[in-house]
């Protein structure tokens, strides 16, 4: 990563950090992970699961509602201040600040979902007082979010980089719920023929795949999670998030700034 | 006082008011409106529409639906409800959710079969549910277990049992238990003992105290059936030899017929009765009973299990 880029990126995580909302959000999410420990007792035989369930969901969702609501706001709020013009005005290119701007919102990110996983492992630990060798998928799990909030997150800024932020918003969660039923559209374009059959399998290879992410409700059964998978869901995950960057980056630099 | 401090006072007292004004309010609503927040409605009563709305989030989903069946399940067995029209659906959706969520299977299937007013007296729909379960878990014998003891327990379908005993007993990680069951249908079904080798087994494979509590219960109702049945033999012994019924079990003992006053498996003794019969005599705290209990004994709608230690 050159200088300025890595300057933008810190830049944009200080930023981020100071944003109220986020400790917010960060705060529910451990909440909700203590809240777990609660479900579990007016339940039945699942205390370790909800713990894990609720907790992971938690991260996940919340993580996701960070970096659309920070994703879109990282470019519109520049111009809106009017700062773009000064950082673009030193010797700094657009691509750059796309990419710092990524880079700096992907490090929040990994920042607070590592102080929820906290969060969701104290809980863990209160629960079975012990942890065990299969509670190690459980990082897995977690890293498989990060790999969404990526993705998400260059989903934001490539929205954010031609739209308002509202719209950028709408775009972006309509993008993670089609992403979620990736797999089901891969089914109906497997039913259909002829030139549908190549729009609908085209449709259905362009939007995300979250579905492949989501390894929750496995790690909470303490099933293993194939290294094949991992290495898969990893190279996925920066390919699309790079392609979404990569878009950001095309129509941002075509952008009318004036 | 300054404006805004009055101001601030003045709020936060409206605010207390309000706020504890609204709870007593809602209580008195709660109580005009009874049971109404816990009304028989699935509002998607569709287990594949809701898998699909979970976004892939469906474990927690799936968590979610087995505490409302336990809540749903437990509420109805408090209030002595003889209806448990939400349990199956709730259930259904809860394993479709998650179908490696075997407590559901386990605890459902238990809810499900049972007679009311112990459980919901649908076996059929317990056999449906783990039968479900081991489609989705076929390596896991604990639920051919499940299987055989609903058919043994619920229908009485010997056969049948055998059936899933022996399909348990053919899994590579299967319990050393699995093929005698299948062979103890087979040999000795309806028998006692096969009843008690059966509780003793879900004692010894859960880890869960309150199925061991269950099967405690349950095998002290064995026992005291055990026992009844033989002090009622002993007493038409009696009868035969002299003519008359015993007083007590004293009598008994003076006959050689009994050694020791007989207690049952709480350590109280037995009662016999006048007219020859033998009874518990706390029989609320010996659920499950068949024989022993006073002559129009209504058992308790919750049954009283025992401690595990």
């Amino acid at each position: 990563m050159n200088g300025r880029i890595a300057y933008i990126a810190s830049n944009t995580f200080r930023e981020a950090v100071r944003d109220r909302v986020l400790y917010n959000l960060i705060a529910f999410a451990l909440l909700m992970s203590g809240a777990a420990i609660l479900v579990g007792q007016i339940s039945i035989g699942i205390e370790r699961l909800v713990v894990i369930n609720l907790g992971l969901t938690a991260v996940s969702l919340f993580g996701i509602v960070i970096a659309i609501f920070i994703g879109i706001g990282l470019v519109s709020k520049e111009i809106d201040k009017r700062t773009l013009y000064t950082v673009l005005s030193r010797p700094v290119q657009r691509w750059e600040f796309i990419v710092g701007k990524f880079f700096g919102l992907a490090g929040t990110l990994v920042v607070n979902a590592f102080f929820m996983a906290l969060g969701v492992f104290a809980a863990l630990f209160y629960v079975s007082r012990h942890f065990q060798g299969s509670d190690g998928w459980v990082l897995v799990a977690l890293y498989f979010i990060i790999l969404q909030f990526l993705i998400i997150t260059a989903l934001a800024l490539l929205f954010s980089s031609f739209s308002s932020p509202l719209l950028s918003a709408v775009f972006a969660f309509a993008l993670f719920v089609i992403g979620t039923f990736a797999e089901d559209l891969r089914g109906f374009a497997g039913l259909t023929k002829g030139i549908v059959r190549w729009l609908a399998t085209g449709a259905a290879y362009l939007v995300p795949n979250f579905s492949a992410l989501n390894v929750i409700s496995s790690v909470a059964h303490e099933q293993p999670v194939a290294r094949q998978l991992i290495l898969s869901n990893t190279a996925y995950a920066l390919v699309y998030a790079g392609v979404a960057l990569c878009g950001a980056v095309l129509i941002f630099e075509r952008r009318n700034l004036k | 006082m300054k404006p805004s401090r009055r101001i601030t006072i003045v709020a936060s007292s409206l605010l207390v008011v309000c706020l504890t004004a609204s709870v007593l309010l809602l209580r008195a609503i709660d109580r005009e409106r009874t049971g109404a927040t816990l009304e028989e409605v699935l509002y998607i009563s569709s287990p594949t529409l809701l898998k699909r709305m979970s976004l892939g989030y469906d474990g927690l989903l799936a968590d979610v639906y087995w505490t409302r069946a336990v809540q749903y399940f437990g509420d109805k067995l408090t209030r002595g409800s003889g209806h448990f029209d939400l349990l199956a659906p709730l259930l259904e959706i809860t394993t479709t959710l998650d179908p490696h969520l075997l407590v559901a299977y386990e605890y459902g299937a238990n809810f499900l079969a049972p007679k009311i007013p112990g459980g919901a007296g649908e076996p059929q729909r317990a056999i449906k549910l783990v039968e479900f379960g081991i489609r989705n878990n076929p390596n896991l014998w604990r639920l051919y277990y499940d299987l055989g003891f609903i058919y043994y327990f619920d229908l009485e379908d010997y056969d049948k049992a055998e059936k899933a005993f022996a399909d348990g007993a053919k899994l590579p990680n299967t319990h050393q238990i699995m093929p005698l069951m299948a062979a103890k249908m087979a040999e000795h079904a309806g028998n006692i003992d096969t009843a008690r080798l059966m509780w003793v087994t879900t004692y010894q494979t859960t880890r869960d105290p309150n199925v061991k509590s269950n099967a405690v219960a349950h095998l002290n109702a064995l026992q005291v059936d055990e026992d009844v049945t033989i002090l009622e033999q002993l007493v038409s012994k009696y009868r035969e030899h002299t003519g008359r019924l015993p007083q007590s079990f004293s009598d008994l003992e003076a006959a050689n017929l009994l050694r020791g006053i007989p207690t049952d498996p709480l350590g109280h003794t037995y009662k016999l009765m006048p007219d020859g019969h033998v009874e518990v005599r706390v029989p609320d705290d010996l659920p499950f009973l068949e024989k022993g209990t006073p002559i129009g004994y209504i058992p308790p709608r919750i049954p009283k299990l025992p401690p595990v230690n």
